[in-house]
């Protein structure tokens, strides 16, 4: 394998990992507060039709992005207040919106677009497109470096960046910050928090909206980045390889990424092995597909170090008993 | 907590899901309105297309089938306190076993083949569910998440089994060989012309058998105690002699099998071969039957055939209706998930306070 076959190997996984870094990450701050989230497929499938409908309807890839945004957000918001406020079943409740997800943008798209559930193609400023660094083309002359800069790092649409950017911001939310040390707390021990005079609701409210937010940026990746409008169930799935890849991650930040970047590093192999062969061998591409769900099953049962989420996730908090 | 008293027993199991379903039929209603189309119209094209004639009567009862058995597999599981969110790929994988026991066996008469189909599928969905339960009881791993990956994994391995070693040479399509007539089971159509040729068979009566089985099961026997035990309190349930890891692994086991019933209704009854995707998601219809039904075989039976009526009537809206697609259903389905499983804390205090109110002697005597 030359370098540039390695780069654009490279590049695809970062593109691929992008919609799963950032539904792992939101999928972080809620599962971190105790309120497990398996509805985050359909927070960003929500988030994806939105962003995809309104791009097209108003003509600006920022309308798209803001309506994303407040759909993932009103969905999580709905989503917390079974989880919380009702004392619901957290996993039912996932089950509800991404059901409702995939009803409701199907719905929806085919009554108001007419063309079997997909929104319209969007047009070059109706969607993220790629942004070339600084110097990158002037770099592009030096061996490897260069190459590296301007294949890799360069020439990727903005919510690649927000994605990475997200992992530091996380990690700094998360262990730098009195927010952050209350949210871990509040995920393992709420009646502690809630005995030092803060309240666990407010904090549960607020990390699940945060999950919410970034579902919204991983849906619109989907229809107004990645694609150019939104088609059927584009979300594919990619929300369950998140919630896979944030549990194999053990529910840390920078792990989250390295195993978001080996899940899209498997999809863009994945890709690339279509009816090609390693050594005579033709690796059926279903056995890499299925890898990432058979590595979180392995991990899960403690055959390869162990996995333990926080203690109170799944609990809804009662303050008198 | 404060001194609301339980609700009485048919208000708890009738009328709370009443509500909830209304509800849900409201907001859907709320959505058809909102996109300027007439929801009572919708809801007229749904009823016309579940129970307008013979026709539509087949299909909601073919439906239902499927539903009974997912749904039992989802209630079975709840009552040992687990909730088997793999309905799907169990019944998914299940077909695998039906298809590689029953095309050898084509040519024996149906009524040859169909129990052995039931055995090979009930078979392989049980060891779908078996393994999760394995390692939930054994691990420690959630059985939610485990269920959730063994979905996923199911999919992968049966695009590849159909695309790879069942697809005969020649036939583009993804799909196995099809059954030879024989080895079919009889649709209802052949006996009650009234049915026609729509997809309802024999495989109905094992749906109804698997009911009173359940029934039987989780209320009749030791095992069922055993299970229930697990479900309400697993540190008791230890503390009197059961074996909550072993109870664990037959429970999802049994659930598996229930909802790998599904493949033998639609290979052996449906389908006469195997096709990608055929379980439709049908899994996921039984988290809301079971909800639906209280976990209670009776309240599943008329869970199964609402949602049957759902899906049919769902099928024919958009013929009815132009513009109104099935997925409306699948809202509808979503929103009686969320209401009845999710939000219950919704309604039950204050249906609770009403019948303190006005609940009268019943209450007050059981206090």
């Amino acid at each position: 394998m030359d370098l540039a076959l390695v780069l654009s190997t490279l590049d695809a996984t970062i593109r691929l990992s992008t919609p799963l870094l950032l539904a792992s990450l939101a999928g972080l701050y809620s599962e971190r507060s105790g309120v497990f989230d398996i509805g985050l497929e359909g927070k960003m499938l929500m988030a994806a039709f939105a962003a995809g409908a309104a791009a097209a309807v108003f003509d600006s890839v920022w309308i798209g992005l803001f309506a994303g945004i407040m759909v993932s957000l009103a969905t999580a918001g709905l989503q917390g207040a079974a989880a919380i406020t009702l004392k619901g079943n957290q996993l039912i409740a996932g089950v509800a919106i991404n059901m409702l997800a995939a009803g409701l943008t199907t719905f929806l798209g085919i009554q108001w677009f007419a063309q079997g559930g997909r929104t319209p193609q969007l047009a070059a400023g109706e969607r993220f497109t790629e942004i070339t660094l600084p110097f990158a083309d002037e770099l592009q002359g030096i061996p490897v470096i260069g190459q590296i800069y301007h294949d890799l790092i360069s020439g990727h649409n903005l919510l690649v960046y927000i994605a990475f950017l997200a992992v530091p911001i996380t990690w700094f939310v998360l262990y730098r910050t009195r927010f952050g040390l209350r949210l871990r707390a509040v995920g393992e021990n709420p009646k502690a928090v809630d005995t030092a005079g803060i309240s666990v609701i407010r904090l549960r409210y607020q990390a699940v909206l945060i999950t919410g937010l970034l579902c919204g940026f991983a849906g619109a990746f989907f229809s107004i980045a990645q694609g150019s409008g939104f088609g059927n169930n584009m979300t594919a799935g990619k929300g369950f390889i998140a919630l896979a890849a944030l549990i194999f991650a053990k529910w840390k930040p920078v792990p989250v990424m390295l195993t978001c970047l080996l899940f899209g590093f498997l999809d863009a192999l994945q890709i690339r092995l279509q009816g090609q062969s390693i050594l005579g061998v033709q690796i059926p591409v279903q056995a890499i597909q299925a890898l990432p769900y058979v590595l979180t099953v392995v991990l899960l049962a403690g055959f390869i170090g162990k996995a333990v989420g926080p203690k109170a996730g799944g609990v809804p908090y009662t303050k008198e008993r | 907590m404060s001194a609301l008293r339980p609700l009485p027993r048919w208000a708890d199991i009738l009328l709370l899901p009443l509500i909830n379903l209304v509800l849900a039929f409201v907001v859907s209603g709320l959505v058809v309105l909102a996109i300027g189309q007439n929801p009572l119209a919708a809801l007229e094209a749904i009823v016309g297309g579940a129970f307008g004639n013979g026709y539509n009567i087949g299909y909601t009862l073919y439906y239902s089938t499927n539903f009974i058995f997912t749904g039992l597999a989802v209630a079975v599981a709840a009552h040992a306190g687990l909730f088997n969110i793999g309905g799907n790929g169990q019944a998914y994988i299940a077909g695998l076993g039906v298809i590689l026991v029953v095309l050898p066996l084509q040519f024996l008469p149906w009524w040859v083949t169909f129990p052995i189909a039931v055995v090979a599928g009930a078979a392989v969905g049980g060891l779908w569910a078996f393994i999760p339960g394995w390692l939930q009881a054994k691990r420690g791993s959630h059985v939610v998440i485990t269920t959730i990956m063994f979905n996923f994994i199911a999919a992968a391995i049966m695009v590849y089994m159909v695309v790879n070693v069942l697809k005969p040479a020649g036939v583009l399509a993804p799909e196995s060989a099809m059954i030879a007539a024989e080895g079919r089971m009889p649709k209802f159509g052949t006996f009650i012309p009234w049915f026609k040729n729509t997809d309802v068979n024999f495989t109905l009566l094992l749906a109804l058998a698997c009911l009173v089985g359940a029934y039987v099961l989780i209320w009749h026997t030791r095992f069922g105690y055993q299970m229930r035990a697990l479900g309400h309190n697993p540190t008791a349930s230890t503390y009197a002699g059961i074996s909550n890891s072993r109870t664990i692994m037959i429970v999802m086991t049994l659930s598996g099998a229930l909802a790998g019933m599904v493949a033998v209704n639609q290979i052996v009854g449906v389908q006469y071969r195997l096709v990608l995707d055929y379980v439709a998601d049908a899994g996921f219809v039984g988290i809301a039957v079971a909800l639906m039904g209280r976990n209670h075989p009776v309240g599943i039976l008329f869970a199964a055939l609402l949602f049957g009526a759902l899906y049919q009537g769902g099928n024919e809206l958009q013929y009815v209706i132009p513009g109104l697609s099935k997925e409306m259903v699948v809202v509808i389905q979503a929103l009686v998930i969320l209401f009845t499983g999710a939000m219950e804390g919704m309604f039950r205090p204050g249906l609770q306070r009403a019948f303190m109110l006005f609940g009268g002697s019943a209450a007050r005597r059981e206090a």
